[in-house]
C-alpha cells in the first residue's frame, strides 16, 4: 500500500507541502484533529507562525497524538515554524510570552534569527543526506538551531557554520522551506523514510 | 545569498495562510492578539471604525507607536501607508516593518497612481475589489492581495462581493480560449502576462486574503469557504465586548472553517460583536473601497 503522509493543517503553508507530495505521486492528508492520524506513515508540520500552530495543537488535543506518533518511530518533519514547534526549547530572547513546544527534538532554536522580513533570503545549500547537488533553500523570518543535543545530527549548515537542518532518529527539522522551491528531493527522501512504516 | 527576492516576499504571505491578521492600536492589544493565535498584527493609531467616525485625514501611524508594538510581540508586524505615498513606505521599510499595506483605509496621497512596489525590499499587500484591480496591484509589485470589503463597518456584504468578483474573474479567464485573453486584459485593465498566467493556473500568483467587515467566527469561515486563504480583522475584535475570546474564536474558525460542529462550539458565549453599519447608512463619498486606481 502507498504510504499516507499527513500534513498538519492548522495554519501555514500546508497546501504547498501537499502539492509537493502530489507531484511525487505520494498520498497526502490534511491533519486537523486527533482522528486524522489514523493510518499515517509520516507527518509534516509546515511553515507558518509557531505561536499560532503551537496554540492550536494544544487547543484541539493534538499534543498526545503527535507525541505518540513520534514514539512509534514514524518520521516527523518540521519546516521553519514546524521545527520550532518540535523543539525542546526556544532561546529566551526570541520566545513569545506563550510559546507551546512539543519538546521532541533535542535542540534549542532561535526564532526569527536573521532580523525583520527584509533580511529573508535564498541561498544554495549542501545537504549530503539527500544528494550531492546543492538545493535552493528559502529562509523566511527563519529560525536557526542554536544548540543541539548528543543524539542530534546536523544535516546542513550555512557557510558561517550555523546549523539550519537536523535529524534525531525519526525526527527532522529544517529552518528553510523545500516546499516553496519546486525541488522535491527533500520530500522524496522523507517519503522514503515514511515508506518503511507503510502498513 | 539573495535577500528580498520575489520568493521571499510572496513566501511570507504563504506562511500567513490559514491565519488571522489583527488590527491593534497599542502594545497591550498586540500581546492579546499574539496570545490568541494571530499570525501577524497590523499596527495603527486608529482602527477603521474610529477613522470613519472621527473623519479628517488618516495618515501613516507614528513610527514610535509602530516600534513599541513591534517590541511587544514576536509575530510579524504590518503597517499601513496611504495610497501612492512612497515616502511613508520608505519610512516603514527603514524601521524594519515586515509587510506594508498600501491601504484605502487611509486618505489617499495620490489620486491617480499607486506606489511602485518593485522598488522596495519590504513586501506589500494591497486591497482589490475585482480581478483587474488585483492584477494591476500585482503588476506594480504587490506580493499579497486582500479583498477590500468596506472597512470599519462590521458588515461582511462588501467583503463577500469583492471576494466573489475576484474569484469569478479568475474562473471566467480559465474558460476563455487563448485568442480572447488580450481583449480580456484590455477590459480588465490588467497586465496581459498576468492575465495569461491566471488563465493557465486558475489562481492569483500571490496569496489572497479577505478583509473589511469580518466581525464573527462565522464571517471568517464564510470567506474561507468562498476561497480566501486567510483573514484580516480590523475593528471586529477590539470593538467587540470580549476581544480575547473573540480573537481566539476567529483564529479557531479559520482553522476549522469547514467543520460546522467546531464553528458552533467556538461561536458560543462571545458577548456582543461590534455594532456594525448598514452600507446604505454610509454616504457614497465616505465609502473607502472605491479608493484605488
Amino acid at each position: 500500500m502507498r504510504p499516507v503522509i499527513g500534513v498538519l493543517a492548522l495554519q501555514g503553508d500546508f497546501q504547498e507541502h501537499l502539492t509537493a507530495l502530489a507531484r511525487l505521486g505520494a498520498q497526502g492528508r490534511e491533519v486537523r484533529l486527533p482522528e486524522d492520524f489514523e493510518g499515517l506513515s509520516g507527518l509534516i508540520i509546515p511553515g507558518g507562525e509557531s505561536t499560532t500552530i503551537g496554540r492550536l495543537i494544544e487547543r484541539f488535543g493534538l499534543r498526545e497524538p503527535i507525541v505518540a506518533f513520534a514514539r512509534s518511530g514514524r518520521p516527523i518533519w518540521g519546516t521553519c515554524a514546524g521545527m520550532i514547534v518540535l523543539a525542546r526549547e526556544v532561546d529566551p530572547d526570541t520566545r513569545a510570552r506563550t510559546q507551546h513546544l512539543l519538546g521532541l527534538l533535542d535542540i534549542v532554536v532561535r526564532r526569527n534569527a536573521f532580523g525583520p522580513q527584509i533580511e529573508s533570503f535564498e541561498t544554495e545549500l549542501e545537504i549530503p543526506a539527500i544528494g550531492s547537488e546543492p538545493v535552493r533553500a528559502v529562509f523566511i523570518r527563519a529560525p536557526v538551531v542554536a544548540e543541539i543535543g548528543p543524539a542530534v545530527e546536523p544535516l546542513a549548515r550555512l557557510p558561517d557554520g550555523t546549523v539550519v537542518a537536523v535529524r534525531q532518529s525519526n525526527l527532522i527539522g529544517t529552518a528553510f522551506h523545500p516546499e516553496l522551491t519546486g525541488d522535491d528531493r527533500f520530500h522524496a527522501w522523507f517519503c522514503r523514510l515514511a515508506g518503511e512504516h507503510a502498513p | 545569498m539573495e535577500k528580498s527576492t520575489w520568493t521571499t516576499k510572496v513566501g511570507l504571505a504563504q506562511m500567513l495562510k490559514g491565519g488571522v491578521i489583527m488590527d491593534v492600536v497599542t502594545p497591550e492589544q498586540a500581546q492579546i492578539a499574539e496570545e490568541a493565535g494571530a499570525v501577524a498584527v497590523m499596527a495603527l493609531e486608529r482602527v477603521p471604525a474610529d477613522i470613519r467616525r472621527e473623519g479628517g485625514v488618516a495618515r501613516m501611524s507614528d513610527p514610535e507607536l509602530i516600534l513599541r508594538i513591534k517590541e511587544a510581540v514576536t509575530i510579524p508586524v504590518m503597517a499601513k501607508v496611504r495610497i501612492g505615498h512612497f515616502v511613508e513606505a520608505q519610512i516603514l521599510e527603514a524601521i524594519g516593518i515586515d509587510y506594508i499595506d498600501e491601504s484605502e483605509v487611509l486618505t489617499p496621497a495620490d489620486d491617480r497612481f499607486h506606489i511602485d512596489k518593485h522598488q522596495f525590499k519590504v513586501p506589500f499587500v494591497c486591497g482589490a475589489r475585482d480581478l483587474g484591480e488585483a492584477l494591476r496591484r500585482i503588476g506594480e509589485g504587490a506580493a499579497m492581495i486582500r479583498s477590500k470589503g468596506e472597512a470599519g463597518t462590521g458588515n461582511i456584504v462588501e467583503a463577500v462581493r469583492h471576494l466573489r468578483d475576484i474569484l469569478d474573474g479568475i474562473r471566467r479567464l480559465q474558460a476563455l480560449p487563448k485568442e480572447e485573453l488580450m481583449t480580456a486584459a484590455k477590459e480588465l485593465g490588467a497586465p496581459y502576462e498576468l492575465v495569461r498566467e491566471v488563465a493557465e493556473t486558475g489562481r492569483l500568483p500571490v496569496v489572497l486574503f479577505c478583509a473589511g467587515g469580518v466581525a464573527t467566527p462565522a464571517d471568517a469561515a464564510l470567506v474561507m469557504q468562498l476561497g480566501a486563504e486567510g483573514v484580516f480583522v480590523g475593528s471586529g475584535i477590539f470593538k467587540s465586548e470580549n476581544p480575547q475570546a473573540r480573537a481566539r474564536a476567529i483564529v479557531e474558525a479559520v482553522t476549522h472553517y469547514r467543520n460546522p460542529k467546531i464553528l458552533a462550539e467556538v461561536s458560543r458565549g462571545l458577548g456582543e460583536p461590534m455594532r456594525g453599519l448598514e452600507l446604505e447608512a454610509i454616504p457614497a463619498g465616505q465609502r473607502l473601497a472605491p479608493r484605488g486606481w
